[in-house]
């Protein structure tokens, strides 16, 4: 690689050639503030519009100040990055922004993890000199996803997110000059758009422009009424991120403080979803099995391959996407979705609670959950199987207002029998995660014989699709895996041109899987973090006892006591749905 | 029409084309013909030129005037629009700004049937390739 | 007998002589023989009134009425010529008898221009007798790509559009440049307000930009082209579809033109109506379907253009050059003009000035021939002000900078810029302030929205502005007003954001005494700030008639019959209706 030697700031660096000036600067040790830059490393992420220009630097000979973010590096190139040039045009430009930007900090929900609020600390802005009218917008609420753009300060980051890396295309630059901003094509609303709420926007807007429908309210209120049971599932992603949102190091794993912060809080049964996903594999893992056999027999009608179906973003985005591909999916619902009716009616019954007054509520790691507990199809005359879905984030807001201290709550374990899980259920929180543990519980039922080593490395990683054979004692099953939508799509498009060579396809619709999720505590572009959350995934896994979710006793005695067999006639009611065509239904006004 | 082959080709059609344009335009021949350029571009369009031709048009077809009448460009004298140009043969071409269809007629009667001239003739004040 | 009657030449007392010819010739009985006649402009009013004998086409200068009789006797009568009013070279102190052997005639070249006006635009026939498709022959048979390269180089010709980049070194890159495929464009999305010079050279002559541009192709190995139009142009559009269609059918464009296996083909793209898609990385995406905006250069669309692909874009005017260039060589093309600025340009002449329309001047032209010869002076015979360059984005030049030749290189020294050519001449008459204010509104307007400087760092100044001329600015205001000019254009993306504080700083630098007036002392000299301006009733001229106080629309004028009525300046809109009914002028403006 040719190197590049010059200047920053008087100190010599030598880079590769195609560097940026920030890179470079990075290197040794100069920070260039940036708002709209954003890059998750390793992931083929990267949103650099030069928009902002707040990364000003003065390069000598050149007319005008270059944006540090997407000007590269040239040969013996001088650089100055707080020149009193810079430092005033930088002030200035931010002073800009924040003169149309509203000043409602104290009130904002993103406050305190603002990266526009930490950089008018980090350039001491005291007072906005430039002021003037500000722009506008109607307020958009969806089911999941609050559009407030008046905060949105065209950083084009969700933007980003929305068109190239997940290829839904809901969102996108609207009007022009001072009115411009992002939204759905003719600024209608999100519910109209084919926004599939996979939360990918939210967890890279830099302000409070995008933010979570917040359920806490209602969830505090139920806490509150002595005739509600209140039930709590927690996602499996969900343990290896709240540690953050409390200063412990990404990839902490925080299950049991977790647990006893929940039964602080006044759930009345502190649950897993992680039992549901050991439920979802046995439900899953059977149809591929039926699936399978039935095309080894020669069965024509039988579509391969088989699409897992727990993601709800996923699922949104084949409704609106690929209404054609509707019978590929498996029809297996979601674990938050298959924790509902078990709870309501096995558990609850059980019990002898009426279903409505149980209140069910899941703790996710994202965002596309609320929407997907609001479905029709997920009710009983009205009553959600999922009353309320919150994300890590709002967790952690609700402990920190019941003046819990989190760090120092000892570990306490889930309550039975819904608490219980696998190894195997765990991992769900991973890209890879599903179809690994898929694959643990189909090779046994398929081949019969006992699986020696539990973990598939080769479905593990980063790289944005993944695919990998595995032998079930003979026979060779082609798996693909992808997450982020538009690497769905690619698979996809091979689906309905009848070129897959896959058995089974996983499908996660956040970067890196749940554990990526937009209901996830901020990552601010640090792909660190999320590579630490899956490792404390895998670790969680291996010192689960039991790694298979068909060997979990409270399964095995579910389906004895309760349901009969995987893809029974009980399971087929309460534990699988169906799909609708969306396509029609995006760019119709009301 | 026939495709242009090569540039011989081109050449040589050209050169049959400006022979065809120098008897209309140079010649003494008694069949030469009184030659209208309207400018038709968009400026022109906007203030009338449109009906001014077909004043001209009209006129020439009535009173049996032998003119041929076509559309040219913007001639650049966008205060003065719509203007026409006219070449009587053996004339310098004269260029006549603020036509209307009353100057129109006008310049008819007086110009182009008497030799007359009438108010609003603008100067050529260019240079054009050609004298270079 | 031609009598100047424009405006120069009528202040200068040419109705006087208009009349003296006219009474003359009646008391000689001359009137079968003479004809007076009054003209448009000369053009030449430094030297006016200027009279022309037809048919000898003898000029005279500087004529008094007085000697209209000497003339008549002389020149009509006797056919003498009078020497003394003949026009004189100030270099070889000759008398000139005819106007084509002047030197003001040389002032106007038409290089670009030089079939408007003389073709039918719709008749190919028209193009090809007058030299069309010769160049494209004469390159394509006898030329290499790099030698007419070559020539371009040695033309000295420069962009058109604004940039002035050098066309062949352009031409170069992209030639240099390894692709499967290549693009030529044509930016004929002509935005800057009063300007049409595009405009004009598509509708007068639309195949010269057909010809440069398989030129073009031929150059840089590219077999498509695209006209990128704006749609308000249909005129244009259609004139260039019929071109083409003829093109088409002779062989001129399409496959194997003229023989020689040269293949291309043009098409045409509709602008979107937006300034910015002048830009050509924002033209580019425009052209892709995408949001008209511009990105970071580089890469530069010559290395990654349309599709991703090398795309060489030139101006419709810089296109019009070329033919000429080719068939009359480069040599004869870098005799006109200055050092670094060859050839011609097109300018369109608009706002206080006698002969508003389109011109085509030597570079290096002075301010003062363009608007005082060419454009015949200002209007109304008012004192000229300043002219702005270079369209919303140039600067106002003035008084000082009418001897500066015109080039690329001292526009920019004088603090405007060429542009694409528009030239707005202001009087006395035009308040400074809110000529900038004026500009900054068609900025704000088009902005795209991108960076934000120019997003809201544009608003910001045209609030400034509209403090000032309203009388709220505040001294601090006008150091706001520089800083923020400063910033914008040191911080901002694109072309459009760096240049358009220009005439704020350019107003401020001439004019500043002008701004001092509107926020020290609240008063606008030029009387065009309506909120500056009091409507005052004169007590003495007002007889009590009481027509204003009816109607006044705002019951601001109050009064007793038949005594001297009052404005309540509080209540006052400016609407000047009480001015306008007045019969006793007692009502002035101060």
């Amino acid at each position: 690689m040719e190197m590049v030697k010059l200047t920053i700031d008087g100190k010599p660096v030598e880079v590769e050639k195609d560097t940026t000036i920030l890179k470079a600067a990075k290197t040794i040790g100069i920070d260039i503030p940036t708002l709209c830059y954003f890059q998750l490393k390793d992931m083929n992420i990267e949103n650099r519009p030069g928009g902002c220009r707040i990364c000003v630097v003065e390069v000598a000979g050149r007319r005008n100040l270059a944006p540090a973010c997407s000007t590269n590096v040239a040969k013996d190139m001088v650089v100055n990055t707080h020149s009193i040039r810079v430092l005033n045009a930088r002030r200035t430009v931010l002073e800009l922004i924040l003169s149309d930007h509203p000043a409602e900090c104290l009130t904002c929900a993103k406050s305190g993890c603002c990266e526009l609020q930490t950089m008018a600390q980090q350039l001491g802005v005291r007072e906005i000199p430039y002021q003037g009218e500000q722009s506008t917008y109607r307020k958009d609420t969806s089911p999941a996803i609050i559009r407030d753009v008046d905060k949105c300060i065209m950083c084009r980051r969700c933007e980003m997110m929305c068109n190239e890396v997940q290829t839904v295309g809901a969102l996108s630059a609207v009007n022009r000059g001072f009115m411009a901003v992002v939204a759905p094509a003719f600024e209608m609303n999100l519910e109209k758009s084919p926004c599939t709420y996979c939360g990918q926007c939210v967890s890279v807007c830099p302000t409070g422009a995008l933010t979570e429908v917040d359920h806490s309210r209602n969830v505090i209120n139920s806490l509150a009424d002595p005739t509600k049971t209140v039930v709590v599932q927690t996602a499996p992603a969900v343990r290896a991120a709240l540690g953050e949102e409390f200063g412990l190091a990404p990839g902490t794993l925080v299950t049991g403080k977790m647990v006893a912060a929940l039964r602080r809080l006044g759930f009345n049964y502190v649950f897993d979803t992680d039992f549901a996903a050991d439920l979802t594999i046995m439900e899953e893992g059977s149809e591929l099995l039926d699936r399978l056999t039935r095309y080894l027999k020669g069965d024509k009608d039988v579509k391969l391959p088989i699409l897992t179906s727990c993601c709800p973003g996923w699922v949104n985005f084949f409704e609106h996407n690929f209404p054609d591909l509707m019978d590929v999916p498996s029809t297996a619902k979601s674990p938050q979705q298959m924790f509902g009716p078990i709870a309501k009616e096995y558990f609850g019954k059980k019990l002898g609670i009426d279903r409505k007054n149980m209140i069910v509520v899941s703790i996710m790691p994202c965002l596309a959950k609320k929407y997907e507990c609001q479905r029709d199809e997920f009710k009983v005359d009205g009553d959600p199987d999922v009353n309320y879905s919150l994300s890590t984030r709002e967790l952690a807001h609700l402990i920190k207002s019941a003046n819990i201290d989190f760090n120092s709550l000892p570990d306490e374990d889930f309550d039975n029998p819904l608490g219980a899980s696998t190894g195997a259920a765990v991992i769900f929180a991973n890209t890879g995660g599903v179809i690994e543990a898929a694959c643990r519980t189909a090779y046994e039922l398929y081949t019969g014989k006992k699986l020696e080593h539990v973990e598939f490395k080769e479905l593990r990683g980063l790289e944005n699709i993944r695919h990998a054979t595995i032998d079930f004692d003979g026979l060779p099953i082609n798996i693909g895996i992808a997450h982020g939508l538009g690497n769905a799509r690619k698979l996809l498009e091979d689906v309905q041109a009848g070129k897959s060579q896959f058995h089974a396809i996983e499908i996660m619709a956040c970067p890196g899987g749940c554990i990526g999720g937009g209901g996830q505590p901020f990552h601010h572009g640090d792909s660190e973090i999320i590579k630490q959350r899956a490792a404390a995934i895998y670790r969680e896994d291996e010192g689960k006892p039991i790694r298979k979710s068909h060997e979990n006793p409270f399964i095995i005695e579910l389906y004895k006591e309760f349901l009969g067999k995987p893809l029974g006639e009980k399971s087929h009611h309460l534990l699988h749905t169906h799909y609708f065509d969306k396509s029609q239904g995006t760019f119709v006004e009301e | 029409m026939e495709k242009i082959k090569s540039l011989a080709d081109l050449k040589k059609m050209q050169d049959g084309l400006r022979a065809k344009i120098d008897l209309r335009e140079k010649s003494n021949d008694p069949d030469k013909r009184i030659q209208v350029k309207v400018a038709m571009a968009t400026c022109g369009i906007a203030s009338g030129a449109k009906e001014v031709m077909e004043v001209f048009i009209e006129e020439f077809t009535k009173r049996n005037i032998d003119a041929v009448v076509t559309q040219t460009g913007c001639m650049g004298y966008c205060y003065a629009e719509p203007t026409v140009e006219i070449t009587k043969p053996g004339n310098e071409p004269i260029t006549f700004g603020y036509v209307d269809v009353k100057k129109a007629s006008k310049i008819i009667d007086k110009y182009i049937l008497n030799n007359e001239l009438v108010d609003g003739i603008i100067p050529v004040n260019y240079e054009t390739i050609d004298n270079k | 007998m031609l009598v100047c009657g424009g405006t120069g030449c009528h202040a200068s007392k040419s109705d006087d002589i208009l009349r003296n010819f006219q009474d003359l010739i009646r008391s000689k009985g001359l009137e079968t023989e003479v004809q007076v006649i009054k003209t448009g402009c000369f053009g030449f009013c430094e030297k006016g009134p200027i009279v022309k004998m037809m048919p000898d086409n003898t000029f005279y200068t500087q004529v008094k009425p007085e000697d209209c009789a000497e003339i008549l006797e002389e020149h009509v009568i006797k056919g003498r010529r009078v020497n003394r009013l003949l026009y004189q070279d100030p270099e070889t102190k000759e008398y000139k008898s005819d106007s084509k052997h002047m030197g003001f005639y040389k002032k106007q070249i038409r290089i670009a221009l030089r079939n408007c006006g003389f073709i039918n635009p719709e008749n190919i026939d028209e193009y090809i007798a007058r030299d069309g498709y010769q160049a494209l022959g004469k390159v394509l048979t006898e030329l290499t790509p790099e030698a007419t390269i070559e020539i371009l180089k040695k033309s000295g010709l420069r962009g058109r559009g604004g940039g002035g980049f050098p066309t062949g070194l352009k031409w170069e890159i992209t030639r240099a440049v390894k692709a499967d495929q290549k693009y030529v464009v044509c930016n004929a999305d002509e935005g800057d307000p009063g300007a049409f010079m595009d405009r004009s050279v598509l509708e007068g002559d639309p195949h010269t930009v057909l010809e440069a541009m398989a030129i073009n192709g031929y150059c840089t190995g590219a077999d498509k082209g695209v006209i990128y139009i704006r749609a308000e142009y249909p005129l244009a559009v259609e004139r260039l579809k019929i071109a083409m269609k003829q093109a088409r059918e002779y062989g001129l464009l399409g496959n194997d033109i003229l023989g020689t296996g040269f293949n291309f083909d043009i098409e045409i793209r509709y602008g979107a109506g937006a300034f910015v898609c002048g830009e050509e990385t924002a033209l580019i995406h425009s052209m892709e379907g995408l949001r008209g905006e511009p990105t970071v250069k580089p890469p530069f669309p010559s290395e990654s253009g349309f599709l991703g692909k090398p795309t060489n874009v030139n101006n419709v005017e810089t296109y019009a050059n070329i033919p000429a260039i080719i068939l009359k060589g480069a040599d004869w093309f870098a005799s006109i003009g200055t050092a670094k600025s060859k050839g011609t340009k097109v300018f369109a002449l608009a706002g206080k000035i006698n002969n508003v329309g389109l011109i085509e001047v030597p570079m290096g032209i002075t301010l003062r021939e363009v608007i005082f010869e060419i454009g015949g002076g200002i209007k109304n015979d008012r004192k000229f002000k300043a002219v702005q360059t270079g369209g919303p984005s140039g600067g106002m030049l003035t008084e000082k900078d009418l001897d500066t030749p015109i080039d690329y290189d001292n526009l920019i020294a004088a603090g405007s810029m060429m542009g694409s050519g528009g030239m707005i001449v202001m009087d006395e008459d035009d308040c400074m302030v809110g000529m900038a204010k004026f500009y900054l509104e068609f900025t704000v307007e088009e902005s795209c929205g991108k960076c934000s400087p120019c997003r809201i760092g544009n608003k910001r100044l045209f609030e400034l502005l509209e403090k000032v001329t309203q009388g709220h600015a505040v001294m601090d205001d006008l150091d706001k007003l520089r800083n923020l000019s400063y910033v914008i254009k040191d911080t901002s993306l694109c072309g459009l954001g760096q240049t358009s504080p220009n005439p704020v700083l350019s107003s401020m630098d001439n004019f500043y005494h002008e701004y001092l007036e509107h926020v020290r002392d609240k008063k606008c000299r030029a009387g065009n700030c309506k909120s500056l301006m009091q409507y005052i009733i004169n007590a003495e001229n007002c007889i009590g008639c009481t027509l204003c106080a009816r109607n006044c629309p705002v019951d601001a004028i109050a009064g007793e019959r038949k005594q001297a009525h009052v404005i309540d300046q509080d209540k006052c809109i400016k609407c000047g209706a009480c001015m306008e009914k007045c019969k006793f002028n007692a009502i002035f403006i101060k």
